[in-house]
C-alpha cells in the first residue's frame, strides 16, 4: 500500500480504476465515441433522406441505421455521459473523498464497452443488426427478428446491470457521504436531479430485463408472452417496454435540468429562483414518469378509459415542468448576464426544450396523437428535447466544468461558434420535420412521397450542419486539453457556487479526503 | 367553453408560419408540396381532431410567446455588459403559487374538448357496413363482410414500379402512395373496420380520414370512417413492420353508392369466374405466365428479381424448388413458422399457389420440366397435406 | 495514515483493483457464449456449444468469490469505516429493490394476461370482435388448458397470425399440494433465519450456527419440491414451456423465484460456513450475515405474492 499517490501509469491507471475522476472521464469519454458513431448512423439515414428514391442504402439496412442510431444514442451516448459528469462532480459537490462503493463503479463503467461490441458487431452477423427500431415492438422483434436479436438481448442486459450498479452507487454516495452540514435541502440541484435519476433507473431497468428476458424466451424457448395463439398478446411488449421508457425519457432530461440548473445561476450571478420548488417539480416529474406510459400506445387500440387516464395524466407533467422553465427565466430576470458559451447552450436549452415540450404536450392529447403517432412530427418532438435538451445540456456541461477538469480553459470564440452552427443547424434539421409529420410522413421509411421532399433536403442539410458542429466541438475539447490556456482560480466563473469550485483547479487526484464543513 | 380554433386561425397562426418560412398562403391551404399543417381531412372526425389539434397548438404559441419574450427581454435588460447589478432574491411563493396553478386550468380547458373528440373517435357503434381489414409483410387484405352473398377480399398492394423507387425512371405524382386495388367505400355512409395482421403489427393510416388504428396480430381492433365528399384519399402503414415498411400504403376511393355497389357486384361475379377456372387444367406455358405474374407481386421482395434470394432463401438452385412437389407445396401453403416465410396459402387461390409453384420449378434456370395444376392444390390442402403432423 | 490507505476513521477509499475488468470480461465471455449457443440451438442445424458459456460462467463465479473474499478481508482488518459499512448496506437495500421491480413486472405480466387480453381473446370487453373473427371456439378461463390455437384447431387452421405451436396442460398445478408444503418450508424459514439474527445479536454462536443451518435445509428442500414440481409438470401435467400463456408465465414467475432461492440459499451458506468454520461475525459487526438475511426474507415475500396470485387465485 503506496502512501499518497496520485494516479496509476498507462493503461493500468484505466482499466484499474477505482476513481471517480477517472471513472468519469473514462464515461465521458465512451459517451463521445459513442455520440459520434451514432451521429455517423443518423448522417446515413439523412443522406438517403436527402431525395425520394432509394439512392444509398438498402430499406433492409436503413431500418439496421434507425435502430442502431437510436439505440446506441440514447444507451451509448447520452445515458453514460450523463453518469460521467456525475462521477466526476457529484463527489465534488458534496465533499465527498470518493463515490461510494468505487471498484463496482468501475465495474459499472467497463460493461459499457463490452455491451455496445457486441451490439456493434450485430452490424456484421449473418441477417443483419437489430432493425426493428429502437422500440423493439414484438412480434417484429421475436419471431421476425434476424438472430442477431439475442446478442442484442444480453446486450442489453449488461448495459441493465452497468446503470443500475451505477445508479446504486449514485443513491449510496448521495444518501451517506455528504460533508457534515451538506443537508438535502442544500445540495446543489444537479445532485438533487441525479438522485430521482438513479432511482428511476433503479426502479425501471429491472423492468426492461424483464422485456427482454420474455422476448428471448419467446423466442428460444417457445413461450407465448407476445404470441396470440398462445395466450398472450403482442401489446403486452409495449406495456412493459414503455413502462421502462418513459422514465427513461426523463432520465435523460432530469440531469440535463440538474445542469442548467447550476449555470444559469453563475451566469446570472444570481441566486437560482426556487430551488425548493424546483425539488419538488423534479419528484413530481419522476413521480409522474410512472403513470403516463401508455401515451405511446394511443393507436393500439387501448379501452377508452386507459386512453383518456393516460391522456390526464401525461398533460400533467407540462406543470412541474413549467414550473421548472419559469424558475429558470425568473433566474435570469434582474441577474448580470454574460453570454459565456455554458450560458449561451443553457439558453438555447430552455428555449428548444421548451418548444419541444410543446410538441409534447400536443402529442399528449390523444385525439391528435391519432395524427401525429408514428409521423416525423414525433421525430421532431423528441429531438427538440433529447439533443436540444440533452446533448445542448451537455455541451454547457462540458464548457462549464472542463477548466475545472483540466485546469485549462477553452477557446471562448471557438465554443460560441460551435453554438451559433449547432442551434441554427439543428432548428435547419428538426423544424421542417414538423411540417412533413402533420402533413403525413410516417417514421422509420428510407423512401418518401414527392411532396415531402423541399422538408426533407432542408432538413438534411440541416443535420449535416448540426454534425460538422460537432467536430468543432470535439477539437475545442481536444485543443484545451492539450494546450489550453492555464487556469489555476479555484473559482474559474466568476459567479459560480458550489464547493467543487473551492478546490484547486486543475480539480487534485483525490479530493476532500477530509470532509469540508458546509455552513 | 372550447374555443373554435378556425377563428383562431388566420390571425395568429398563418403570420407565425409565413414569418418562421416564407411559404406563401395558398401553399399552405393546398395539400402537398411545402404542406406544413395537419389536413383538416374529409370526416367530422378528421376535421375534430384538426380544431383540437389547431387548439393546443395556439395555446402554447401564446404561452410560448410569453415565455420567450420574458426570458429575452432579461437576457437583453439584464446583461452584465450594461451594467447591470445582480438582484438577490430568490422566492415568492405568490408567483410560484401562481404559475402552478394557471396551467393546470389551461390543460383543463383543452382536455376537455380532447375527451370529447375522443369518444367521437371511439364511436364504432350502428355502422353500416364492416370491413376486415389485415395487415401482410407488405400489403393491405381487405375482406368486405357481406350480408347477402359472398364476402369479398382482395389484397391491395404498392403498385409504383421499381423502376421509379430506384431512380431509373421519373417519379409519378403518387409516387409511393399507389396501390393496385384500392379499398373502394360508399360516401355517406359509416364504414367500420375491423383490424388485425397476419405478422406482425401494422397499422392502417390515412390522414385525411383522421384514421390510424394498428393493426396487431391476433387481435382485431375497430374503427370507422363516414366520408361524405368522393375522391382518392391516401395514406400509408404507420408502424414498422420490416423491411418494406415504407412501402405499403392505403389507398381510398370514396365513390357514390351506386357506383359502389355495382363494383362491389362485379367483384362478386369476378370471384365466381376465378372459381371456374379453378377446376380447368393449364398447360406449362399458361401456368408460367400465371407463375410470374404471382411471383412479381408476391414474392419478388424477398426471394429477388432472379430468385437470387434476399429476407428469403434463393429460388435458383433451390434444392426445395427443385426437389419433392409436395415439400415445396408444404412450404408455399404453410410456410415456415418462425421466420418471415408465410403461410401463402391463406393469401393466395389455388390457382395463383398452383402457378406460382410450377413458376418455381421452372424459372431462374430451374428446369424440372414438371407442373402443379390448381386442383392438386386443392387436394393436397384438403388431405392431411395442410401441415406438418 | 491517508484516506487512501484506510483506518477505521477515514472513508477507506480502495486501491485500484484489477477485479472489476475480470468480471466485466467474464460476463462479456458469459453472454457471447449464451448467445451464440441460443442462435445455434434454434437457428443452426448441428448441435450447439456451450463451452464458451460454461468458460464465462466459471471465470464469472471464481472472480466473484475473490471479490467477496477481498471485502471481508477488509472487513475484518478494519478498513472499513461506519460510514463505508452503512455504503454497503444501502447497496444492498437498493440492489433488492431492483430485484422487487424485477418481479414487479412479470407479476404486471401476469395481471395483465388474466384480467386483459385472455377475456379479449375470449370475446369479452373491449375487444370482443377479437374473439367472434379470429378466435371463434375460444374460451377464456384460468388457468388456461386450451390455447387459442387449440381452440380453433391447431396450427394448421389458415387464420392469420396462427403461428407457432401451443398445446395447452392436461393439468394445472394445484395450490394445496407441493406449493403449500413449499410455503410452510420458506415461511418457517424466514423465522428460523430471524431467531439465527437475534441469536447472533446475543452472541450465541451455536445457536446462531444451528438455526441458520436449519434455515438452509429448509431452503434446500424448498428447491427439491420445486424441482419435483418441475420435473411432475413436464412428465404428468403436459405443463411446458410451449403450454401458451399459463405455462409462460407459469415457469417464468416460478423459474426466476426459484433462482433466487437458490442464490439466497447459497448466499446464506457461505455465511454459515464463515460462522461455522472462520468464526466470522460479532454481535456488531455481520454485515455479510444480515445482507444475506434481507435477502431471504424478501425471496420469502415474493413466495408469498407466487403461491396467491400463480397457485390459489
Ligand atoms: C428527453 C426526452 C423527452 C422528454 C423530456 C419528453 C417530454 C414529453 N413528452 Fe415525449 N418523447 C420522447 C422523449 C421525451 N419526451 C421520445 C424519445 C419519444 C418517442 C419514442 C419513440 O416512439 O421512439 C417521445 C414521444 C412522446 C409521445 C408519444 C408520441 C407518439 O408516439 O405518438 C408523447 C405523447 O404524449 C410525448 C409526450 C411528452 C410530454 C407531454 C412531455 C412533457 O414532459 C413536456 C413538458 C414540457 C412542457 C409542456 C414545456 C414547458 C412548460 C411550460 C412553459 C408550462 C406551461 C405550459 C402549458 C400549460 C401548455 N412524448
Ligand atoms: C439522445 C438521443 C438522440 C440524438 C442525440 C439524436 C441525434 C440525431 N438524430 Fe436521432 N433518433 C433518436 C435519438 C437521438 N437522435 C431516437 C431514439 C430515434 C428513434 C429511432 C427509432 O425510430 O427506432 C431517432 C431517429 C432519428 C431519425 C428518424 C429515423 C426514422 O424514423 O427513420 C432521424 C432522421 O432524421 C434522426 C436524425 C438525427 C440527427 C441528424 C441527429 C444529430 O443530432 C446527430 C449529430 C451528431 C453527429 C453527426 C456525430 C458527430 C460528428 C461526426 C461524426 C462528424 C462527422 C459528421 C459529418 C461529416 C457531417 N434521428
Ligand atoms: C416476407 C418475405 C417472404 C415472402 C414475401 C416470400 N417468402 Fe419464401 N421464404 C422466405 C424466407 C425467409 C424463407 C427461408 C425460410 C427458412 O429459413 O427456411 C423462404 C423460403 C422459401 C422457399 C424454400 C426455399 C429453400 O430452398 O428452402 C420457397 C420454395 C419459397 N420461400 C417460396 C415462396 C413463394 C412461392 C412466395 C410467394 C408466393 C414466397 N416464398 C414469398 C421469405 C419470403
Ligand atoms: Cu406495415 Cu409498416
Ligand atoms: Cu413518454
Amino acid at each position: 500500500m503506496s502512501e499518497h499517490h496520485g494516479p496509476a501509469k498507462g493503461i493500468k491507471r484505466w482499466i484499474f480504476a477505482t476513481n471517480h475522476k477517472d471513472i468519469g472521464t473514462l464515461y465521458l469519454w465512451f459517451s463521445f465515441a459513442m455520440f459520434i458513431i451514432g451521429g455517423a448512423f443518423a448522417m446515413i439515414i439523412r443522406a438517403e433522406l436527402f431525395q425520394p428514391g432509394l439512392q444509398m442504402i438498402s430499406p433492409e439496412f436503413f431500418n439496421q441505421m434507425t435502430t442502431m442510431h437510436g439505440l446506441v444514442m440514447v444507451f451509448g451516448a447520452i445515458m453514460p455521459s450523463f453518469v460521467g459528469l456525475a462521477n466526476w462532480l457529484i463527489p465534488m459537490m458534496i465533499g465527498a473523498p470518493d463515490m461510494a462503493l468505487p471498484r463496482m463503479n468501475n465495474l459499472s463503467f467497463w460493461l459499457l464497452p463490452f455491451a455496445f461490441t457486441v451490439l456493434l458487431s450485430s452490424l456484421f452477423m449473418e441477417g443483419g443488426a437489430p432493425n426493428f427500431g429502437w422500440t423493439f415492438y414484438a412480434p417484429l422483434s421475436t419471431t421476425y427478428a434476424p438472430p442477431s436479436v439475442t446478442f442484442f438481448i444480453f446486450g442489453v442486459h449488461l448495459m441493465g446491470a452497468s446503470s443500475i450498479m451505477g445508479s446504486i452507487n449514485i443513491i449510496a454516495t448521495v444518501m451517506n457521504m455528504r460533508a457534515p452540514g451538506m443537508t438535502y435541502m442544500k445540495m446543489p440541484l444537479f445532485v438533487w436531479t441525479w438522485l430521482i435519476t438513479a432511482f428511476l433507473l433503479v426502479a425501471v431497468m429491472p423492468v426492461l430485463a424483464g422485456a427482454v428476458t420474455m422476448m428471448l424466451m419467446d423466442i428460444h424457448f417457445g413461450t407465448s408472452f407476445f404470441n396470440a395463439a398462445g395466450g398472450g398478446d403482442p401489446v403486452l411488449f409495449q406495456h412493459v417496454f414503455w413502462f421502462f421508457g418513459h422514465p427513461e425519457v426523463y432520465i435523460i432530461i432530469l440531469p440535463a435540468f440538474g445542469v442548467v440548473s447550476q449555470i444559469i445561476p453563475a451566469f446570472s450571478r444570481k441566486p437560482l429562483f426556487g430551488y425548493d420548488s424546483m425539488v419538488y417539480a423534479t419528484a413530481s416529474i419522476a413521480f409522474l414518469s410512472f403513470i403516463v406510459w401508455a401515451h405511446h400506445m394511443y393507436t393500439v387500440g387501448m379501452p377508452i378509459a386507459g386512453e383518456l387516464f393516460f391522456m390526464y395524466a401525461t398533460m400533467l407533467i407540462a406543470v412541474p415542468t413549467g414550473v421548472k422553465v419559469f424558475n429558470w427565466i425568473t433566474t435570469m430576470f434582474k441577474g448580470s448576464i454574460t453570454f459565456e458559451t455554458p450560458m449561451l447552450f443553457s439558453i438555447g436549452f430552455v428555449f428548444l426544450f421548451t418548444i419541444g415540450g410543446f410538441t409534447g404536450l400536443m402529442l399528449a392529447i390523444a385525439p391528435a396523437d391519432v395524427q401525429y403517432h408514428d409521423s416525423y412530427f414525433v421525430v421532431a418532438h423528441f429531438h427538440y428535447v433529447m439533443v436540444a435538451g440533452a446533448v445542448f445540456s451537455m455541451s454547457a456541461a462540458i464548457y462549464y466544468w472542463l477548466p475545472k477538469w483540466c485546469g485549462r480553459m477553452y477557446d471562448e470564440t471557438m465554443g460560441k461558434v460551435h453554438f451559433w452552427i449547432a442551434f441554427i443547424g439543428f432548428n435547419i434539421a428538426f423544424f421542417p420535420q414538423h411540417f412533413v409529420g402533420l402533413a403525413g410522413m410516417p417514421r422509420r421509411i428510407p423512401d418518401y412521397a414527392l411532396q415531402f421532399t423541399d422538408f426533407n433536403m432542408m432538413s438534411s442539410i440541416g443535420a449535416f450542419i448540426y454534425g460538422a458542429a460537432q467536430i468543432l466541438f470535439l477539437f475545442n475539447v481536444i485543443r484545451t486539453i492539450v494546450a489550453g490556456k492555464k487556469v489555476d482560480d479555484p473559482q474559474v466563473w466568476e459567479g459560480a457556487q458550489g464547493l467543487e469550485w473551492t478546490i484547486p483547479t486543475p480539480a487534485p487526484y483525490h479530493t476532500f479526503t477530509t470532509p469540508p464543513q458546509v455552513k | 367553453m372550447y374555443l373554435h380554433a378556425k377563428q383562431l386561425w388566420r390571425p395568429v397562426l398563418l403570420p407565425a408560419i409565413i414569418a418562421l418560412c416564407g411559404a406563401s398562403t395558398t401553399a399552405v391551404a393546398e395539400p402537398g408540396r411545402w404542406q406544413m399543417n395537419m389536413p383538416r381531412g374529409a370526416t367530422g372526425v378528421s376535421s375534430s381532431i384538426y380544431d383540437i389539434h389547431m387548439l393546443t397548438f395556439i395555446i402554447c404559441c401564446v404561452i410560448g410567446i410569453g415565455v420567450f419574450v420574458f426570458m429575452f427581454y432579461s437576457l437583453v435588460a439584464f446583461r452584465k455588459s450594461k451594467g447591470h447589478e445582480p438582484a438577490t432574491f430568490h422566492d415568492n411563493t405568490t408567483t410560484e403559487i401562481l404559475w402552478t396553478v394557471i396551467p393546470f386550468f389551461i390543460l383543463l380547458a383543452m382536455a376537455w374538448p380532447a375527451t370529447k373528440t375522443m369518444l367521437e373517435v371511439y364511436d364504432t357503434d350502428e355502422a353500416d357496413m364492416d370491413i376486415l381489414v389485415t395487415g401482410y409483410q407488405w400489403k393491405w387484405s381487405y375482406e368486405y363482410i357481406l350480408e347477402d352473398g359472398e364476402n369479398v377480399k382482395f389484397f391491395s398492394n404498392l403498385s409504383t414500379p421499381q423502376n421509379e423507387i430506384n431512380n431509373l425512371s421519373e417519379k409519378n405524382a403518387n409516387y409511393l402512395l399507389e396501390v393496385d386495388n384500392p379499398l373502394v367505400i360508399p360516401a355517406g355512409k359509416k364504414v367500420r373496420f375491423l383490424l388485425t395482421a397476419n405478422d406482425v403489427i401494422h397499422s392502417w393510416w390515412v390522414p385525411d380520414l383522421g384514421v390510424k388504428k394498428d393493426a396487431i396480430p391476433g387481435f382485431v381492433n375497430e374503427a370507422w370512417t363516414r366520408v361524405d365528399r368522393e375522391g382518392v384519399y391516401r395514406g400509408q402503414c404507420a408502424e414498422l413492420c420490416g423491411k418494406n415498411h415504407g412501402f405499403m400504403p392505403v389507398v381510398v376511393k370514396v365513390t357514390s353508392e351506386q357506383e359502389f355497389d355495382s363494383w362491389i357486384a362485379d367483384k362478386q361475379s369476378e370471384a365466381a369466374e376465378v372459381k371456374e377456372l379453378m377446376s380447368q387444367q393449364f398447360n406449362l406455358e399458361e401456368l408460367m405466365e400465371r407463375g410470374e405474374a404471382v411471383y412479381q407481386r408476391t414474392c419478388l421482395a424477398c426471394h429477388g428479381a432472379k430468385g437470387e434470394g434476399g429476407v428469403g432463401k434463393p429460388i435458383a438452385g433451390s434444392s426445395v424448388a427443385t426437389g419433392d412437389i409436395g415439400e415445396q407445396l408444404n412450404i408455399v401453403v404453410n410456410g415456415v413458422p418462425g421466420t418471415a416465410m408465410q403461410a401463402f396459402g391463406g393469401q393466395m387461390n389455388d390457382l395463383e399457389t398452383a402457378a406460382v409453384a410450377t413458376y418455381l420449378r421452372n424459372a431462374f434456370g430451374n428446369n424440372m420440366g414438371d407442373m402443379v395444376q390448381a386442383v392438386d392444390v386443392y387436394n393436397f390442402k384438403k388431405g392431411g397435406g395442410s401441415s406438418d403432423e | 495514515m491517508t484516506a487512501q490507505t484506510g483506518g477505521a476513521d477515514t472513508y477507506y477509499v480502495p486501491e485500484q483493483s484489477r477485479l472489476a475488468i475480470c468480471l466485466a470480461t467474464s460476463v462479456a465471455v458469459l453472454i457471447l457464449g449464451a448467445a451464440i449457443g441460443l442462435n445455434q440451438m434454434t437457428f443452426g442445424s448441428g448441435d450447439a456449444n456451450w463451452t464458451m458459456l460454461w468458460l464465462g460462467l466459471l471465470g464469472f463465479v471464481v472472480i466473484l468469490a475473490v471479490w467477496f473474499r477481498q471485502t471481508i478481508v477488509e472487513n475484518r482488518a478494519g478498513m472499513n469505516s461506519a460510514q463505508l459499512k452503512h455504503s454497503y448496506a444501502l447497496g444492498m437495500q437498493w440492489f433488492i429493490f431492483s430485484e422487487v421491480m424485477f418481479f414487479a413486472c412479470f407479476f404486471g405480466v401476469l395481471f395483465y394476461v388474466r384480467n386483459l387480453a385472455g377475456p379479449w381473446l375470449g370475446g369479452e370487453g373491449a375487444k370482443l370482435m377479437t374473439n367472434e373473427v379470429l378466435w371463434p371456439a375460444f374460451d377464456f378461463s384460468w388457468p388456461m388448458q386450451t390455447t387459442p390455437q387449440e381452440a380453433v384447431g391447431g396450427v394448421a387452421d389458415q387464420i392469420p397470425a396462427n403461428t407457432g405451436t401451443f398445446v395447452g396442460p392436461k393439468e394445472s398445478v394445484s395450490w394445496s399440494g407441493i406449493p403449500l408444503i413449499n410455503t410452510i418450508l420458506l415461511l418457517t424459514s424466514s423465522v428460523t433465519c430471524h431467531f439465527a439474527h437475534v441469536a447472533l445479536k446475543a452472541d450465541k454462536r451455536s445457536a446462531f450456527n444451528l438455526w441458520l443451518g436449519l434455515t438452509l435445509i429448509l431452503g434446500f428442500t424448498f428447491v427439491g419440491f420445486q424441482a419435483y414440481e418441475y420435473y411432475e409438470a413436464y412428465n404428468h401435467l403436459g405443463l411446458t414451456l410451449e403450454a401458451g400463456i399459463y405455462g409462460s408465465t407459469f415457469f417464468i414467475l416460478t423459474g426466476f423465484h426459484g433462482f433466487h432461492v437458490c442464490m439466497g440459499a447459497i448466499m446464506l451458506s457461505v455465511q454459515w460456513l464463515r460462522s461455522t468454520v472462520g468464526g466470522h461475525f460479532t454481535p456488531d459487526d455481520q454485515f455479510g450475515f444480515e445482507a444475506s438475511s434481507w435477502y431471504w426474507h424478501f425471496v420469502d415475500v415474493v413466495w408469498v405474492g407466487l403461491f396467491l396470485f400463480v397457485y390459489i387465485l
